[in-house]
């Protein structure tokens, strides 16, 4: 019984869509695909502003996989046995080895005539990479806003990031914040650096830019230049970023240098699991009110829906009417409605899914929304979409079926008479 | 065969309780084509709509082939009707989107028919009121007598056991109503049970038994001895 009221309803429900006005009908699916397209958009830029973030710390910093030091190390140990290892593994693709040492940066030393005079300082994290290696895995090359990247010969320059100075600072001078910058820094100046007991005079070569507050407030230089400074004899580095090749599963690589017993030395992290907590919790909030947000515009599709069918079963109640005198099951009728609910969601749903996945997506991957903090992109993995579509495909059906079923239970006779 | 015992339906308004059948009692035996006449309130439609199970008596009890009817569920009915029932409106109530032979294969599909032989009855019933050539028009496509002569195919296809028709030539000109009645006597030759309601006298010698209702009663029940036109 139930296939022949499944036969009927869709033959119903087909000649009621061909039927209907086709402006009303594009109205419909226009909705329809605009929900979808706001339950997939909203939540997937909200997320999009972390990921972007997230994004951006493994481009321009960790790479896929970053390695650090142990706790209660200064250096990762056995930092050249590491570096080999790295090298044997098929599928990594570039790595960059970096040293790192706090110092202290002078911009006035030279005009400061009284000792007593205010010393304009930064308290910074110095950086030895070379800066070829660098530039594959982070592509640092790419965020020198002035001035020139550094090459691996260059002798007495550095490259400074631009939270090191008053002029790109968002805090300014800083002082009162307790993120002092230094002033009147441009390319060619001159800048003293402290580290331990060594000093050095260096001239500014570029200033890079990031989104990257780690990469934006560290100052960089040739690692033979970091070595002869530092005196750094050991040659153990203090970061490894590694870049993985594309399709390549980045657990395995983390595998195999765990199998090769580089853990031992040196924490092994993949991008994700290097994430602070507070950078996942912001991903799961910034989910939760997308969906919030997203769950208002599936309530208003539901009640599109539910007033469109509502409206025409009580137009067309007479006939449901007659359908019902003929012998008609009430069930059949109302899959007719449930199938045009069906028709216009699957419609709307399908230019909704070609719109996000050959337009919107490759759009804000190329043209991502600039925050301060991030380049925002659109998130929209394909099974949350499926989700979030079968979500609305069942809140239709829902929507479509209780007005329809409202109006079949009337009386069959009333219905037929227009009482 | 339809038995009718004390048929009462009373119609509530608020407090006004309007008695529009006041203990009816009948018997159509198979094959019989009944017109159901009277002047406008005398209860002819309410009594077709108690036999034909598209409303329930306030009292009293309708046996068809001997199953009492009054105590069937709604979904019991609706069953009830597509098996053994089939109807004319007043109106034709074609389903203005379906096409002709599509108004026609509905019911037919929902008693679990397959398509094609659906189709291939639905052509016969169409055929046999002379409408093969407007199988594929949508009912806004056709005149007032094809639309009733469609309802009509609509109705007989599943070849049902009564048929019941509801003042079927009540919105046509004489020359489509005497067509439409030339259909209906037809089915009857062939053994087709009637029911018909209709206020038009000269429709009514087309049946073979006229009963006349006043006031909610049964005042006369003449079996006709004058001569019926015969179909040619």
């Amino acid at each position: 019984m139930w296939k022949d009221s499944l036969r009927v309803g869709f033959l119903l429900g087909i000649r009621q869509i061909c039927h209907a006005s086709k402006w009303t009908s594009g109205l419909i699916v226009l909705v329809m695909m605009l929900t979808l397209i706001n339950l997939v958009v909203v939540s997937g830029i909200l997320v999009g502003i972390i990921e972007g973030s997230v994004k951006a710390h493994g481009d321009q910093f960790t790479g896929d996989i970053f390695l650090s030091t142990k706790a209660g190390k200064d250096t990762i140990e056995q930092s050249r046995n590491i570096l080999a290892t790295i090298e044997s593994i098929p599928g990594i693709y570039h790595y960059t080895a970096r040293y790192t040492q706090g110092a202290q940066l002078e911009a006035n030393y030279r005009e400061r005539r009284d000792p007593k005079e205010l010393r304009d300082t930064v308290n910074t994290t110095l950086v030895g990479l070379n800066p070829e290696m660098e530039d594959e895995v982070t592509g640092l090359s790419r965020m020198v806003i002035e001035g020139e990247y550094l090459t691996s010969d260059d002798t007495g320059y550095v490259l400074l990031g631009s939270m090191n100075l008053e002029q790109y600072s968002p805090l300014g001078k800083g002082d009162e914040f307790g993120f002092p910058t230094l002033s009147n820094i441009s390319i060619g100046s001159r800048i003293q650096v402290k580290v331990g007991g060594a000093t050095k005079e260096y001239i500014v070569k570029g200033i890079v830019d990031t989104k990257v507050d780690q990469v934006s407030m560290r100052v960089f230089l040739p690692e033979h230049e970091f070595v002869r400074l530092t005196k750094r004899s050991d040659l153990n580095v203090n970061e490894i970023a590694i870049r993985v090749k594309k399709k390549v599963e980045l657990i395995k690589i983390k595998q195999a240098l765990l199998d090769s017993g580089v853990d031992r030395n040196a924490v092994v992290r993949t991008l994700r699991e290097g994430l602070p907590s507070f950078l996942l919790d912001m991903i799961d909030t910034m989910t939760m009110l997308g969906n919030v947000i997203s769950s208002m515009s599936l309530a208003v599709s539901s009640v599109t829906i539910f007033i469109v069918v509502f409206v025409n079963a009580i137009t067309r109640r007479k006939y449901i009417g007659i359908l019902k005198g003929i012998g008609i099951r009430a069930e059949a009728i109302e899959l007719s409605y449930v199938f045009q609910s069906l028709f216009y969601v699957i419609m709307g749903s399908t230019v909704a899914l070609v719109l996000i996945y050959t337009m919107l997506i490759p759009f804000f991957n190329s043209h991502p929304i600039d925050f301060p903090f991030s380049d925002g992109i659109l998130v929209a993995p394909l099974a949350s979409t499926i989700f979030k579509l079968t979500i609305l495909i069942f809140s239709t059906i829902i929507a479509g079926y209780i007005p329809a079923r409202m109006i079949i239970k009337r009386n069959t006779l009333d219905s037929i008479l227009g009482r | 065969m339809i038995q009718v015992k004390n048929l009462i339906k009373n119609f509530e308004n608020g407090t006004i309780i309007t008695n529009v059948l006041r203990g009816v009692d009948l018997y159509i035996p198979k094959g019989q084509f009944v017109a159901i006449m009277g002047r406008s309130g005398a209860g002819k439609s309410t009594l077709m709509y108690q036999m034909s199970l598209l409303d329930i008596p306030t009292e009293g009890t309708v046996l068809i082939d001997g199953i009492q009817t009054d105590i069937l569920t709604e979904q019991e009915r609706t069953d009830f009707r597509l098996r053994k029932l089939g109807f004319i409106f007043q109106d034709y109530a074609l389903l203005p989107e379906l096409t002709a032979v599509e108004n026609v294969i509905i019911p037919l599909l929902m008693r679990g028919m397959s398509k094609i032989d659906a189709i291939e009855q639905a052509y016969n019933a169409l055929d046999s009121v002379d409408l093969s050539h407007v199988r594929d028009h949508r009912s806004s496509q056709l005149s007032g007598g094809e639309q009733q002569r469609v309802s009509i195919a609509r109705a007989v296809a599943p070849q049902p056991d009564i048929l019941f028709a509801d003042e079927p030539t009540a919105n046509l000109d004489s020359v489509s109503g005497d067509s439409v009645m030339r259909v209906l006597k037809k089915l009857h030759e062939d053994g087709q049970t009637i029911v018909m309601v209709t206020h038009e006298p000269e429709y009514s010698i087309y049946a073979q038994r006229v009963i006349y209702l006043e006031d909610g009663r049964v005042v006369s029940d003449d079996i006709q001895t004058e001569k019926i036109p015969t179909v040619s």
